[in-house]
């Protein structure tokens, strides 16, 4: 048998280990996503999913490229008696070509990058008519506590919503991040949003819904034995149903 | 590099650093210290830049002038080093031996008047620990408000401390050297355990310098 | 065995004597002994670190089922009652499969093991600098795996903080149910801490000191290279984690408050000196396999490395650069975000130098004449794996990128195309490169090439669809992924993933075998089976004490491989350049520089 037909005999029965353990576990590889999932309901997320789209297709090129080169070497370069490798020790024309590609690659990202992150995260760039919640995160639950209608944190009329995120549709939320005990981290899939909640700091978090619904409020930070329990959810509501629950929830906080 | 310099080389090792491989050791060795300090002494200035309250001015807590001549006598006992060094470069047992003992004397003393400082600080309330932390100041009657805040103990005492234990354990290296020396064990051409000793003890003495510094002067 | 015995007996500058059992074996001075400690230790370590793989799979891929059959009764109700894993004794699984990966498989493996055996012999050595230093080296590590054992068997369990052990979590046993787990695991990184910094001492003394004549900085091998400055970086990073482990230390025992913010501590500042520490170590983890692989590639192939000198610059501006990444940890941390940005500058640089490596390993392929063994086959896996790890390590080098995926399993797919793919690949390459030098005899061929293909592909179907479950959010450190209803369709892939892993480990199987078989059964390697130039091969398998029966000259670089004007397609470093010509006049052959391009 030549070469390539045990190498053929050899990827082929790869491929069936593959695919019997894929169809032993009911995975389909066609379903697999390896780009972000297409439930994104935040301002900002739509950037992210496109950054990560473009940092795919950099990494996806080079990924490509390299290891099928690797694979052509191997073929091509393998072993035969007759033949001696030549004797090359490099090439300076070769590393200079290469190093300033990658260089100037990198940077380039590094510099795409900057814009997308001073929009996400400079503390001065938060809407300034963000509505204001704290967050309170603790062994193993999430408290959110909002103003009230004086819009005062600290009063009489605040209330406080245990492990669900109520917040309204089309306006820029602001999330006060405390944590009582450890560190959790404050994480929102569907937003693209994730900030660990520190004791002892005070960290900001903004992100704007663009869609009403249900979505998932989870723990990403290792907090605990109950840490994998640590999850909740966000409901944003259209802003007029939002004014409904919150007036809704101060009488019934006033009432106690 | 042509080929005729090589052939026509001794047959020795490489020379390196031109330094024997004891010397070079302790070197690296002290690099690796000077790393361990950095991650104390970093603390500290983040923790003091992050909470200038837990901090009050210097000498109001500490004893400065003790410590001052504590300082002074380290320093001594690196001059004493100096010459038990010289001592043996010359042959001179005897020299050694006298300048061995001296240094080993004043690195002990060091370690004593640390401990009677800690005590006396204990007992005025200056602790490293947060439940227990109430200082009230050099010299005062045991009540009065609290100066400062228990990050101040505590990056304290770790920095001296770990200072401290490093004086001692040079002290008993010391010892080790010294009785050598009393059987005779280091001459002229011999020299390397005195001198490598003596590296690990100016270092001792420099660090301690700078915790001076940062930790009683500014 | 008999041959080899036969070649211990010489003569030459360096004493023989017969040493006692316990002076040979275990209480060591000689550096080949100490290396092969390393290597017993290391993968028992190794198998140690597998088998709580196993188990926190186990709880992955069949949430809530009880452990097959031998494992269910091992384990008391503390840990497993009736089988079924804890949340408390998954937390401490995945504290102690990273702790023990790290520190205690990894490490020792590389640094320790092939330190040790290489150091001397590649540069013509006849011991490290510090024999009693290393043999000290060596013992303290099982006395720090010894604490770190037995913390699985103290009241609240092991250490379950995480390897990242971020305060206020580990600061107190009030917050995880964990006291003297977590006491017991800084005691005994504190006390790794020491093993690291005297092997490393030696390393970098041994390097600068002991090079026999003719060994020149730029005629040493690549491997040596790596080990040196992995030696710099175990030096330098390592006291900060020691002092780091102090401080700690001190807040869960007698109540300071560094990084407690009770006390106005700030849990921020250890994740600072953590990771300040961390990434160096990283590097520390993939340096010395960087170097094994470039010895292999360039032997197997039998061609001289591409661009010798980029390879060395590359290495030392990662020793360098590796200081100043460590923000890229902290990107969601709460750190300032505008140092944040400083971080994705420096860390988008450090993967310059990575990809320089990669672009060296497959131009020395290039045109080369390759010899598909075992040994070759693990370097070039490493070079496939390690590119994924790399372009996987800008995804998250884009701060914005990383929000969504920090803390996800895209970065233990990260972490472990790096340090499966790459760091263990790169030892089994040396492993199987250097184990007739080790013990005198070849591994087992066939055996090593099923090991191969077995391993390569369970890696990558346990490893590559991790980067999935990230992209999907499946948050890592996770006990069970079904509590959150956006998670529950990743269980089959979560199920495939472990059966993976299982027949990954499983196949480890055939390398043990192997490993052990050889010992005696191998084919009797003589002095150079891989034909190869450095000193290390010029003698006898294994070496005797003191290595060479002569101090060795050294004439040149050491992958002057298929020389045009020589018959053999190797030329070993210490072998005179004159020659005999075919009418019996002396021939001098210069030896070309080794300047890329040259
Ligand atoms: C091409 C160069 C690399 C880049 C750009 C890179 C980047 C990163 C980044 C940004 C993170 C943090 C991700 C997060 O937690 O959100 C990370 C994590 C990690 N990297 Fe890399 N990396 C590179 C190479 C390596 C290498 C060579 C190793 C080790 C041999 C390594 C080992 C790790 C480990 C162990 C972690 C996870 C630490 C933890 O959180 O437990 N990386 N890398
Ligand atoms: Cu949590
Ligand atoms: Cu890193």
């Amino acid at each position: 048998m030549n070469f390539f037909w045990r190498m053929g005999l050899l990827l082929a029965g790869m491929l069936a280990v593959v695919i019997g353990l894929s169809v032993i576990t009911g995975i389909s590889w066609l379903d697999l996503s390896w780009v972000m999932p297409d439930n994104v309901v935040s301002t900002f997320g739509p950037t992210l999913d496109n950054l990560w789209l473009v940092i795919l297709w950099i990494t996806g090129i080079i990924f490509v490229v390299t290891e099928i080169t690797l694979l052509v070497f191997m073929v091509k370069y393998r072993h035969k008696e007759d033949r001696k490798a030549d004797y090359i020790h490099g090439s300076n024309k070769a590393e200079v070509v290469w190093t300033s590609i990658t260089f100037v690659i990198v940077m380039a990202l590094a510099f795409y990058t900057k814009g997308i992150w001073d929009e996400i995260r400079d503390p001065n760039l938060i809407p300034a008519d963000a509505y204001p919640i704290h967050m309170m995160a603790k062994q193993f639950e999430w408290n959110a506590t909002y103003a009230g209608a004086d819009g005062q944190f600290g009063t009489a009329d605040d209330f406080l919503s245990l492990n669900v995120l109520h917040i309204p549709v089309d306006r820029p939320v602001v999330v006060q991040l405390e944590a009582e005990d450890v560190i959790h981290s404050f994480f929102l899939p569907e937003f693209r949003v994730k900030q660990d909640a520190v004791p002892g700091m005070s960290t900001l978090v903004w992100f704007e819904a663009t869609r009403t619904g249900e979505f998932t409020l989870a723990c990403a930070e290792l907090c605990g034995l109950g840490h994998y329990t640590m999850g909740g959810t966000v409901i944003v509501h259209s802003q007029a149903d939002f004014q409904d629950w919150l007036a809704q929830q101060q009488a019934a906080a006033e009432d106690d | 590099m042509s080929d005729a310099a090589v052939t026509t080389m001794d047959r020795k090792p490489m020379p390196g650093m031109m330094v024997y491989n004891k010397k070079l050791g302790m070197w690296v060795f002290l690099l690796s210290e000077v790393m361990f300090f950095t991650s104390l002494i970093g603390t500290y200035v983040i923790l003091r830049f992050a909470h200038p309250d837990h901090w009050t001015d210097p000498g109001v807590v500490l004893n400065v002038p003790l410590t001052a001549v504590n300082t002074f006598l380290l320093i001594c006992s690196s001059v004493t080093m100096v010459k038990a060094f010289a001592s043996i470069q010359q042959g001179n047992q005897k020299g050694l031996q006298m300048w061995l003992l001296a240094t080993i004397l004043i690195g002990a003393t060091f370690v004593g008047v640390q401990a009677i400082e800690y005590n006396a600080l204990l007992g005025e309330g200056f602790g490293p620990v947060l439940d227990l932390y109430h200082a009230v100041g050099r010299g005062n009657p045991h009540e009065g408000p609290s100066l400062g805040g228990p990050l101040y103990g505590a990056t304290f005492y770790a920095m001296t401390g770990f200072h401290g234990a490093h004086v001692t354990i040079g002290v008993f290296c010391l010892i080790f050297v010294y009785i050598r020396s009393l059987q005779g064990a280091y001459t002229q051409d011999s020299l390397e355990g005195v001198e490598v000793i003596g590296l690990y003890w100016h270092f001792v003495d420099l660090v301690w310098i700078l915790l001076f510094t940062i930790v009683y002067l500014i | 065995m008999s041959t080899t015995t036969a070649m211990e007996t010489h003569t030459g500058t360096a004493e023989h004597h017969e040493l006692s059992f316990i002076r040979k074996y275990i209480f060591s001075t000689d550096h080949k002994m100490i290396a092969k400690q390393f290597l017993f230790g290391g993968l028992m370590f190794l198998a140690l670190g597998g088998a709580l793989a196993v188990m926190i799979r186990w709880q992955l891929g069949f949430p809530g089922r009880p452990l097959p059959m031998p494992l269910r009764i091992l384990f008391p109700d503390t840990m497993a009652p009736g089988g079924i894993i804890l949340p408390e004794f998954y937390n401490s699984l995945v504290t102690m499969h990273a702790t023990f990966m790290v520190f205690f498989a990894l490490m020792p493996l590389m640094a320790g093991v092939f330190g040790n055996l290489l150091i001397p012999l590649q540069i013509g050595a006849e011991d490290m600098a510090f024999p009693r230093i290393n043999m000290a080296s060596f013992w303290i590590m099982p006395v720090a795996g010894f604490i770190m054992l037995a913390s699985f068997f103290v009241e609240g369990g092991a250490a379950g903080a995480g390897w990242t052990s971020y305060a206020p979590l580990s600061t107190s046993g009030e917050w995880t149910g964990v006291y003297m787990g977590q006491i017991l695991w800084l005691v005994s990184l504190i006390v790794l801490g020491f093993s690291s910094i005297l092997g490393a001492l030696n390393y970098v003394t041994t390097v600068i000191n002991m090079r026999a004549p003719g060994m020149t900085w730029f005629r040493i091998p690549l491997a040596t290279w790596s080990i040196f400055i992995t030696a710099w970086l175990l030096l330098l990073a390592i006291p900060i984690l020691t002092g780091g482990l102090l401080l700690l230390l001190f807040d869960q025992t007698i109540g300071t408050a560094f990084f407690r913010p009770e006390g106005s501590g700030e849990p921020l500042l250890w994740q600072h000196i953590f990771w300040f520490f961390g990434h160096p170590e990283v590097y520390i983890l993939i340096l010395p396999a960087m170097g094994f692989v470039s010895e292999v590639i360039a032997c197997r192939s039998r061609k001289p490395i591409f661009g010798y000198h980029s390879m060395v610059v590359a290495m030392v501006s990662i020793g360098f650069l590796g200081w100043v990444v460590w923000g890229h940890h902290m990107f969601q941390s709460g750190m300032n975000p505008l140092l944040g940005m400083t971080f994705v500058v420096t860390t988008v640089v450090i993967a310059v130098p990575s990809a320089i490596k990669t672009f060296n390993w497959m131009g020395t392929l290039w045109r080369g004449n390759i010899h598909f063994d075992t040994p070759l086959l693990h370097a070039v896996a490493f070079v496939a794996l390690f590119i994924i790890g790399g372009l996987s390590g800008i995804f998250m080098a884009s701060a914005p990128v990383d929000i969504y995926i920090h803390d996800t399993y895209f970065i233990v797919a990260h972490l472990h195309y790096v340090l499966v793919g790459g760091s263990l690949f790169g030892i089994f390459a040396g492993i199987t490169f250097w184990y007739p030098k080790m013990f005198g005899r070849m591994m087992n061929e066939g055996l090593g090439k099923v090991h191969f293909a077995l391993s390569f592909l369970f890696y990558n179907m346990a490893f590559f669809p991790m980067h999935n479950l990230g992209v999907q959010g499946m948050m890592r450190r996770i006990y069970d992924p079904n509590q959150y209803e956006f998670l529950q369709g990743l269980q089959p892939l979560n199920t495939f993933i472990s059966i993976s892993i299982f027949l990954f480990v499983s196949t480890q199987m055939i390398f043990a075998f192997n490993f052990l078989w050889s010992l005696r059964e191998g084919k009797v390697a003589g002095n150079n089976p891989w034909k190869s130039n450095t000193l290390l091969w010029t003698t006898p398998s294994p070496p005797p004490h003191g290595n060479f029966p002569e101090m060795p000259t050294v004439y040149r670089g050491p992958y002057e491989y298929s020389h045009p004007d020589r018959e053999e397609d190797y030329w070993p470093q210490d072998e005179p350049p004159a020659t005999t010509g075919s009418g019996g006049e002396t021939v001098t052959t210069p030896t070309p520089e080794l300047v890329p391009g040259g």
